[in-house]
């Protein structure tokens, strides 16, 4: 018998933080404007030190006006994502539940779309009409997922596929109204965009996205049970009830701020945590941190590899997840039909 | 004991146990449940009011046919269901008064396992049985490791521990899962139909089983079934349920009774005493 204790998670998350630091680097590195490993680091240390007058101009652009902040951003899409395809697949005891297959990244890319039309100059109207749209997604599929009351893995799924086909065409039909120009950049940021800065300070959205993974990170040891079954968590003290809506509310909330400033990138939700799972196991106390920050590697790695593959075209990150993640849906959906 | 109960020849089988530490921990007083498919339809009663007490190590067998109410009684014990009228009490406080974690470490409720999401080791799931007990995130401590090896230590499943709990055949997984529930150290052991896939010879171990807990470690235990000859067998007391009432409550000699039983189970039956004081039911050739 060997419990999981906090220094384990500690060590592992450490571990964790460190491929993800070596990643950063790399993708720092990596670009149309070659920059040695041995700039990057004197430029980092020298902005750390407050020493900017001795950075040369063109280093400074591109590591701290391009790539960085492009960078964080794919580090908080990442970790908000998985943590939150984490969520749901406890929420709805659902192995394959993530975002985007359910449909709850479209609801959220509606909702932005629609926010930003009825009030574009309030600030953080995007994230907020993004977490509405995710919200109402969530709950439309929760009930349309259900037969005979209870809820059913297949017809979940259904209900998922169904509502972000019926989402994306209402999305499309709010295009018809854009000019040419911005239906392009709406068809990119669809399939997962980081090269646009969001309009939010990029503290606010870490601030948020700290929040709102520690409050699922409060209900883990509930969710390990309630993953055995809902009514046996029930008989073994778990205010059921409650945990769903505060996981409800938080995978929604990340869904929505994820696509608000990343658009609808696929798969990570399904990817990380069963990657964490098979490396680390099931314990939702080691899998809650371990994901947000896979995420944070994986999106980081796809988008340098989706603005460098190609060159000098760029591709949306989208396309690099689905390519990854949809043979992993598809094995893990005929291994459990099995 | 209510209903006429008495201390008939099942006493005289162990009359060490009994003798030692009689406590009163269960006390159903005209429980009774009821659901309407509708807010507006007239209520459809699934079990009228049923009285019967349980004392420490006592095992009590809930016995009745299909659709008799016998799982609506167990999930009103284990507070999952709120009686419509009368009181449930176990160690003298109303069951639905209690806390979530306060009414797990009193009852446990031993059901079928459901479909697991996600592979688990058996210790894993034994360690799950010590929630109640622990703070926010609930790092199990070297204690709760000790008492849920103990817990596998009691249901005969040492050599398990390691084992993955999707690869357990029927009668591992029914004693795993009885080890979970050990591991909350109730007062009070529900188990509903747990010989329900278990051979025979796996159903008489889990029912010795349960007698030794009850005997050994003063535990009440409850069970439901429709096994008659098991019931008869090992409990102290038998609870016949038919179409949801209480037909008649003592023990196995005072209930096994040919006629009562040939109503209930609408099969034509034999009872016989045998020199245990036990009752055994056979079934009488209709060909």
């Amino acid at each position: 018998m060997r419990p999981l204790t906090p220094r384990r998670i500690t060590a592992i998350c450490a571990l964790l933080f460190g491929v993800l630091f070596v990643v950063v680097v790399f993708a720092l590195r990596t670009g149309a404007y070659p920059i040695s490993l041995r700039d990057i680091v004197t430029t980092l240390f020298r902005e750390a030190l407050g020493r900017r007058d001795d950075i040369p101009q063109e280093f400074w652009q591109v590591i701290f006006g391009l790539r960085l902040p492009r960078i964080a951003l794919g580090v908080m899409v990442g970790a908000a994502l998985a943590t939150a395809g984490a969520g749901f697949q406890a929420l709805l005891r659902n192995p394959l539940a993530e975002p985007y297959v359910l449909g709850v990244s479209s609801g959220a890319a509606l909702g932005a779309m629609l926010s930003l039309t009825v009030a574009p100059h309030i600030v953080g109207v995007i994230q907020a009409g993004a977490f509405v749209g995710a919200a109402a997604t969530t709950a439309a599929v929760y009930f349309l997922g259900r037969r005979g009351g209870q809820l059913d893995s297949a017809t979940l799924l259904l209900a998922g596929i169904i509502s972000a086909s019926f989402l994306s065409a209402a999305i499309m039909f709010l295009g018809t109204r854009m000019s040419g120009r911005d239906q392009r950049g709406m068809a990119f940021w669809l399939m997962g965009d980081l090269a646009t800065p969001p309009s939010i300070h990029l503290g606010w959205l870490f601030f948020v996205l700290l929040i709102t993974i520690g409050s699922i990170y409060t209900t883990s040891s509930d969710l390990n049970l309630i993953l055995t079954g809902e009514q046996e968590a029930r008989h073994l003290g778990v205010n059921v009830n409650r945990v769903k809506l505060v996981v409800y509310l938080a995978a929604s909330v990340l869904t929505g701020l994820a696509v608000s400033v990343g658009g609808a990138i696929g798969y990570v939700g399904l990817l990380v945590p069963h990657a964490m799972r098979m490396l680390f196991g099931t314990d939702y106390r080691l899998l809650i941190p371990t994901s947000a920050v896979g995420g944070a590697i994986i999106i980081v790695v796809a988008d340098t590899l989706a603005r460098t593959v190609a060159s000098p075209t760029e591709l949306p990150v989208g396309a690099m997840t689905a390519l990854a993640g949809a043979p992993v849906f598809i094995y893990l959906m005929r291994r459990r039909v099995r | 004991m209510s209903s006429g109960a008495g201390n008939g020849a099942t006493r005289t089988q162990r009359p060490l146990t009994f003798a030692v530490d009689q406590g009163l921990r269960l006390k159903v007083e005209q429980a009774s449940y009821a659901y309407a498919a509708t807010d507006r339809s007239a209520p459809k009663f699934t079990l009228g009011p049923t009285t019967f007490e349980a004392q420490q190590r006592e095992l009590v067998a809930i016995l009745g046919p299909n659709a008799s109410g016998k799982s609506t009684l167990l999930k009103l014990l284990a507070g999952v269901l709120k009686p419509l009228s009368g009181r449930i009490e176990v160690d003298g406080q109303e069951v639905g008064d209690l806390d979530l974690r306060v009414r797990a470490r009193r009852i446990a409720l031993v059901q079928q396992e459901s479909e697991l999401l996600f592979p688990l080791r058996v210790w894993e799931y034994v360690l799950q049985g010590r929630y109640p007990y622990g703070r926010r995130l609930r790092f199990e401590s070297e204690e709760d490791c000790l008492l849920a090896g103990n817990a596998l230590a009691q249901v005969g499943a040492d050599e398990l521990r390691d084992r993955w709990m999707d690869r357990l055949s029927g009668g591992e997984k029914q004693r795993v899962i009885l080890a979970r529930a050990l591991a909350q150290q109730p007062a009070l052991l529900l188990l509903d139909e747990p010989t329900q896939h278990l051979d025979i010879g796996g159903k008489v171990e889990l029912l010795r089983r349960l007698r030794r807990l009850a005997d050994e470690n003063r535990y009440t235990v409850i069970v439901v079934t429709h096994e008659l000859n098991l019931a008869a067998e090992f409990s102290d007391r038998v609870v016949l349920l038919h179409k949801g009432k209480s037909l008649r409550i003592g023990t196995p000699a005072e209930v096994y009774e040919r006629d009562l039983l040939e109503e209930v189970f609408a099969a034509p039956l034999e009872v016989e005493m045998r020199t245990t004081g036990r009752p055994r039911v056979i079934l009488r050739g209709s060909h």
